[in-house]
């Protein structure tokens, strides 16, 4: 942070992921102060809610942007109504707020506001407080549907259809293991995704800023560098859907077991 | 790593904020603005159900219709086909009528005519047999000096005459012109 005499050649990867306070803000013993994940979380929920306030027009033959809105939507419903059923409909906005939040998170995080002096993009996924979170949250929901609908029965969910009664002491552990590792993968899963890239964004960033600096031979690194770090952030900005996809679509899968119980 | 380094000082404020945000996402958004436009989707699907039964209907309607009105051609085809039929045949018997008629006429003046030459030639027959009783009495007077009475000149001249027409019927000729001079010739 005091690192600004020689950034260059002191260019620290993990270093974008600090989280800096903005505004001091205390609730009781509780420090709530409004910091940079803060602000782009709240960046995030400003562009889900522009995107989703235009697109509301509701006319009976859709412009581009009504179009783009129910694309989504229509996407997240059919995702539900293809891993769940009918019953995952009361699901939907769960899923719906997963998936924006997180698509969007990722998306923010590659802008590339680093040009502008003083800011720089920030991507709250990146954090496993955000993704831990979220992934405790999806456990939990699915904890509690299965509960609620099957009581006690859900706990043959860690007895596969079919297994033969033998088995039977062998497969539970191993199932209830893999069980209780969903929220571990699923949260791990983001971060670990969005922090790779990023690290490898930022070494291959400073392979150019050092390269051309050297000279000579550090030209053509800093070239080989600059073309690979475009095929990254490609591979990034997919990445980023992917991995929200697979958030949402695994909560949906989870949230099945819990629903339809085999 | 900043993320675990960082973590205790603002773990509190990171779940707020993330609750603060998604909680706003879920129910402003998830549940507020999302049945909306699904409810939208919905009515626009069905009113796209709507107007493509509607569009179904009027053509089967459509269909109907053309199929009456090429049913009522049909009927008409045929109605005026079979009075251009009977308007034919009219004019055919018609035509028939005035042709027969003309006919008639025409075998009527034939038929006159031919009595006004069979008179001709009968009274022509009488006036050469006259003709030929008085040739054939001088004849047979100047060769023989015999007077021969009229009437068995007459009777004689009569059954040559016969003969002769017997034959003439048999060869079916009209042509009474040169019996008179044949049978001057035999009577000679």
């Amino acid at each position: 942070m005091e690192a600004t005499a020689n950034v260059l050649t002191k260019i620290d990867p993990m270093r974008q992921f600090t989280i800096e306070p903005i505004a001091p803000l205390h609730l009781g013993p509780y420090d709530i102060s409004l910091t940079t994940s803060a602000s782009w979380m709240l960046f995030a929920l400003a562009c889900i809610s522009a995107f989703m306030i235009l697109g509301m027009k509701r006319e009976l033959v859709p412009g581009r942007w009504q179009m783009a809105v129910e694309g989504l939507t229509g996407f997240i419903d059919d995702m539900v109504d293809v891993n769940i059923g009918p019953e995952g409909r009361k699901f939907v906005p769960y899923i719906f707020a997963l998936f924006t939040f997180i698509l969007v998170s990722n998306l923010a995080g590659l802008l590339p506001l680093a040009i502008i002096p003083g800011l720089h993009a920030f991507t709250t996924t990146s954090q496993f407080s955000i993704t831990g979170a979220l992934a405790v949250l999806s456990f939990s929901i699915v904890l509690i549907v299965g509960f609620w609908r099957h009581g006690l029965h859900f706990f043959s969910l860690f007895v596969p259809h079919g297994t033969p009664l033998i088995m039977v002491p062998l497969i539970a552990p191993i199932e209830v293991i893999s069980f209780m590792v969903r929220p571990f993968s699923l949260g791990l899963r983001l971060f670990v995704a969005m922090i790779a890239g990023h690290i490898l964004m930022d070494v291959f960033g400073s392979f150019i800023v050092s390269g051309f600096n050297t000279g000579g031979i550090g030209w053509g690194i800093g070239i080989l560098s600059f073309l690979f770090i475009i095929f990254v952030v490609a591979l990034e900005l997919l990445m980023c859907v992917i991995q929200a996809y697979v958030f949402a679509l695994l909560t949906t899968l989870y949230l099945n077991d819990a629903i339809n119980l085999h | 790593m900043p993320q675990i380094t960082q973590l205790s000082d603002v773990l509190v404020s990171q779940l707020f904020w993330l609750a603060i945000v998604f909680g706003f996402i879920f129910v402003g958004i998830g549940r507020g603005i999302l049945p909306k436009i699904r409810s939208a989707v919905v009515a626009r699907d069905e009113q796209v159900a709507k107007d493509l039964r509607q569009a179904q209907e009027a053509r089967a309607e459509a269909e109907a219709t053309e199929r009456e009105w090429a049913a009522s051609m049909d009927e008409a085809r045929r109605e005026a086909a079979r009075i251009a039929q009977n308007a034919a045949q009219e004019s055919a018997r018609h035509t028939d009528d005035l042709i027969r008629e003309a006919l008639e006429e025409i075998d009527a003046r034939v038929e006159r005519a031919r009595l006004r030459i069979r008179s001709a030639v009968e009274a022509a027959r009488l006036q050469m047999e006259d003709v030929t009783v008085q040739a054939a009495q001088e004849m047979v007077e100047q060769l023989t000096g015999l007077k021969i009475d009229e009437r068995d000149a007459a009777k004689a001249v009569a059954t040559e005459i016969e003969i002769e027409q017997d034959a003439v019927q048999n060869e079916r000729g009209l042509s009474l012109e040169t019996k008179p001079k044949q049978k001057a010739s035999i009577a000679g």
